[in-house]
């Protein structure tokens, strides 16, 4: 057991904490409006290596693990920063699994990114990243599609909540570069891959949501002292610390069951998946698990954050409504929580049935 | 990170359960319940001769906080009788701590041999969070002191040998400076136990002390430093040693009724819609209670004091227990209000059982309101707001 980042992620937190906040962040978030793509930003983060760093060393990828990956894409959150990196770095990966990861993908000069969905009559639905990204990888029937690459990608965003780079994708002369079942779950584990990342990404939101609350509480005073001073103010934010920690807790342990569960492309240690007694290691289980938990916490976080800035966090000047809207965009597209918790539900194994003797046993 | 709890603390784990396999016996339990005495004297000497308890007491010995709170983990998850034991292990570790040689070579064997247990005697009639402002007096006189007041909710003292005792001695200073603890055996003369029942199964009750006379050595730590005592206590307390995991049974037992119940569809009402997606989001907080709780008990094995994440893991897990229990008592419906040993029950009276339980869970060991005010003002660095 180590509840610590490794040496080697303590870095990578430090280098993209930094990054983020100098090339990323609440005033870029905003210039990126409406479409949640900051070219610029892309530009500089090329420098950085980030977007090969989720390939595998063999395909001439950073050979990061799942982990060190959430590491930045909590960093990415807690900047709001309007790049695809998490879509990116999953359909990378994904890639590499079928040998399909170009130099262009993995020098970031492609961009790429990731359908949840399988396609309804050859299109890709509101594709998370479908406005920023080139390529994008779908599953149409059961074969795993790279679609025909999209010089100005921008030119099909969806207007919507968070200021996602959302587009619908058609998958005409799409290249087919894997079949059947094994093309299915490879997809799946991408998914699961991204349910992970933007899992850390939002946990990223919810903590700097707690930061801008507290802040502004210290800083508005009414009736002659710091908001921050009343109670009931304090009660609604000292909920989230545990409730965001209890995220990114379930988050890191989702990416390091991710990690356990392959091993070089191969099957990995197997996972436990016992709720009657409260042992999980499962990936899939642990990825779904993170995602409602973290979309929780960035909800509830954005949500009482927003509500103790008063008039001002409705207005558009007020840093919270960026955080808000992005908090329940990334909780809500892949769909319904409760969607996500009665799949996970049916994952679970058939419960022991006691004999139906009364009493308490 | 490594989520894994390595091969020393699996055998651990393995150990306890296999413990529990053997006698965690529907005698036990069901005596639990039918007494209100959630402490099993015969249950605790059987741990402690299978070598698992002297690695209970925080502090003591060779094991880590991680086994302390697989421990009381098992045993909050299989339901057993666990409460009088954790206060007991609790003292045991205050004892260790700051206890006299005498503590240490007579009291201490006593209660790592599962015979002799503890209770906690803090709160008062008039004082509960407001703990520092109790005012059951301990008087001075020679090489003796003279206590005189009233506890209230002294849990297990009807079982209890010995009572960890918060008094006044020190009237004219600030509140917290002028408080001593003592450790104290129920049978000394002038102390009388009144059962207080609660609307769950378990029993609590009032105790009095009218001139009890006690050595100075049963004094813990030094004359007025009594709530530097109660820190030790607290931080060993907080989030390890069980009451943060109470919705895994419950999950538990409402699965394996839900999963022989017929749906008026077909099937069976498990795959209800709800029920999935009920049953999903309790297994989802309770792998984050789990978390919390292991988060503080890591700080503790490495070398912190972890106060604030013990609050944190508190606060979350409560919350949701009682969340989980609504929705499970409201699903159940009519059968859901029956009771144990009622025909028809629905999860054989345990959706009773922890409707009627969990709201005290917000209010001992530290109330909800308390554990934000701690985390508004040492967490989140807030003014105080009293
Ligand atoms: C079944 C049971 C077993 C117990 N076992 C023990 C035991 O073994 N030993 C022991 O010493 N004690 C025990 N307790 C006592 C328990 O610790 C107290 O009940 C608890 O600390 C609350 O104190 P109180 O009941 O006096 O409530 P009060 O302190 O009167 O609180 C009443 C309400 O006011 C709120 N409140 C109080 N102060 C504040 C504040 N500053 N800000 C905001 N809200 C506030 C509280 O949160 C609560 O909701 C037990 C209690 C119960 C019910």
């Amino acid at each position: 057991m180590d509840l610590n980042l490794t040496k080697d992620q303590e870095t990578i937190r430090e280098v993209f904490a930094a990054f983020f906040e100098g090339e990323t962040g609440p005033i870029r978030a905003r210039a990126a409006e409406p479409v949640g793509m900051d070219a610029a930003a892309w530009e500089r983060l090329l420098e950085t290596g980030a977007p090969s760093m989720g390939a595998s060393e063999a395909a001439g990828g950073g050979g990061a693990s799942l982990a060190d990956l959430t590491v930045v894409a909590t960093e990415a959150g807690a900047f709001i920063a309007p790049l695809p990196f998490v879509d990116h770095a999953v359909t990378t990966r994904l890639l590499d699994t079928v040998n399909a990861c170009d130099d262009g993908m993995l020098a970031g000069t492609t961009i790429v990114g990731l359908a949840l969905c399988p396609a309804i009559d050859g299109i890709a639905r509101t594709v998370p990243s479908g406005a920023a990204a080139h390529r994008v990888v779908a599953i149409d029937g059961n074969r795993l599609v790279l679609d025909r690459p999209v010089d100005n990608p921008s030119a099909g965003h969806l207007a919507n909540h968070g200021c996602l780079p959302l587009a619908h994708r058609d998958l005409t002369g799409a290249e087919v570069v894997a079949s059947g079942p094994d093309a299915l779950a490879k997809h799946a584990r991408a998914v699961d891959e991204w349910r992970t990342l933007t899992a850390a990404t939002l946990v990223g939101i919810a903590r700097s949501a707690v930061d801008l609350g507290v802040a502004y509480v210290m800083e508005r005073k009414q009736f002659g002292r710091p908001i921050g001073s009343f109670q009931a103010v304090q009660h609604q934010l000292a909920d989230l610390p545990g409730l965001v920690d209890g995220a990114g807790l379930l988050t890191s342990k989702a990416a390091w069951a991710g990690d356990r569960a392959t091993v070089d492309g191969l099957a990995g240690e197997p996972g436990v998946l016992d709720v009657d007694s409260n042992d999980v290691t499962d990936f899939v289980a642990l990825a779904a698990m993170a995602l409602v938990a973290a979309g929780e916490a960035a909800t509830t976080a954005t949500d009482r954050s927003l509500h103790v800035h008063g008039g001002y966090g409705f207005s558009e000047e007020y840093d919270i409504q960026l955080y808000y809207r992005r908090a329940r965009a990334l909780a809500y597209v892949l769909g319904d929580p409760a969607r996500e918790c009665r799949r996970l539900a049916s994952m679970f194994p058939t419960p022991f049935v006691y004999a139906s003797e009364a009493g308490a046993t | 990170m490594d989520f894994s709890l390595g091969d020393r603390a699996e055998f651990f784990r393995d150990e306890v359960r296999n413990f529990l396999a053997e006698h965690l016996t529907t005698e036990v339990v069901e005596r639990m319940h039918s007494t209100g005495t959630f402490d099993d004297k015969d249950f605790n000497v059987a741990l402690a001769e299978a070598g698992l308890l002297a690695g209970a007491v925080p502090g003591y010995g060779d094991r880590d906080p991680i086994e302390l709170y697989i421990l009381f983990n098992e045993l909050e998850k299989a339901g057993a009788p666990y409460d009088g034991l954790a206060v007991t292990m609790l003292v045991a570790g205050v004892v260790n701590a700051v206890g006299t040689d005498l503590h240490r070579d007579t009291v201490l064997p006593q209660l790592l041999s599962g015979r002799s247990s503890c209770c906690l005697g803090y709160s008062e009639p008039d004082y509960g969070s407001d703990l520092a402002a109790i005012t059951t007096r301990a008087v001075r006189d020679g090489d003796e002191w003279i206590i005189d007041g009233q506890k209230m909710w002294t849990t297990m003292a009807h079982e209890a040998e010995w009572v960890i005792l918060l008094t006044r001695t020190n009237p004219d200073v600030p509140k917290h400076k002028g408080l001593t603890m003592f450790l104290v055996p129920m049978d000394t003369p002038g102390i009388e136990v009144q059962p207080v029942p609660t609307m769950a199964s378990e029993r609590t009750n009032a105790t009095f002390y009218d001139g009890v006379r006690v050595d100075d050595g049963c004094r813990l730590g030094e004359v007025d430093d009594g709530w530097a005592v109660m820190g030790i206590a607290l931080a060993f307390e907080r989030g390890v040693m069980g009451g943060t995991n109470p919705a895994v049974p419950l999950l538990r037992h409402v699965r394996s009724w839900a999963a022989k119940t017929p749906a008026p569809d077909g099937g069976t009402i498990l795959n209800d819609p709800l029920m999935l997606e009920r049953t999903a989001r309790t297994a989802i907080a309770n792998q984050v209670s789990q978390l919390l709780t292991l988060r503080a008990a890591w700080i503790a094995a490495t070398g912190g004091l972890p106060g604030l994440e013990g609050s944190m893991a508190k606060l979350y897990a409560t919350e949701r227990y009682q969340q989980t229990v609504r929705w499970f008592q409201q699903m159940a419906g009519a059968e859901g209000l029956l009771s144990f040993g009622t025909d028809g029950a629905a999860a054989d009276g345990w959706i009773d059982y922890d409707g009627r339980h969990s709201p005290v869970t917000t209010i001992y060991g530290g109330t909800t309101e308390i554990n934000r005010n701690n985390v508004a003002e040492r967490h989140l660095g807030l003014p105080r707001s009293r």
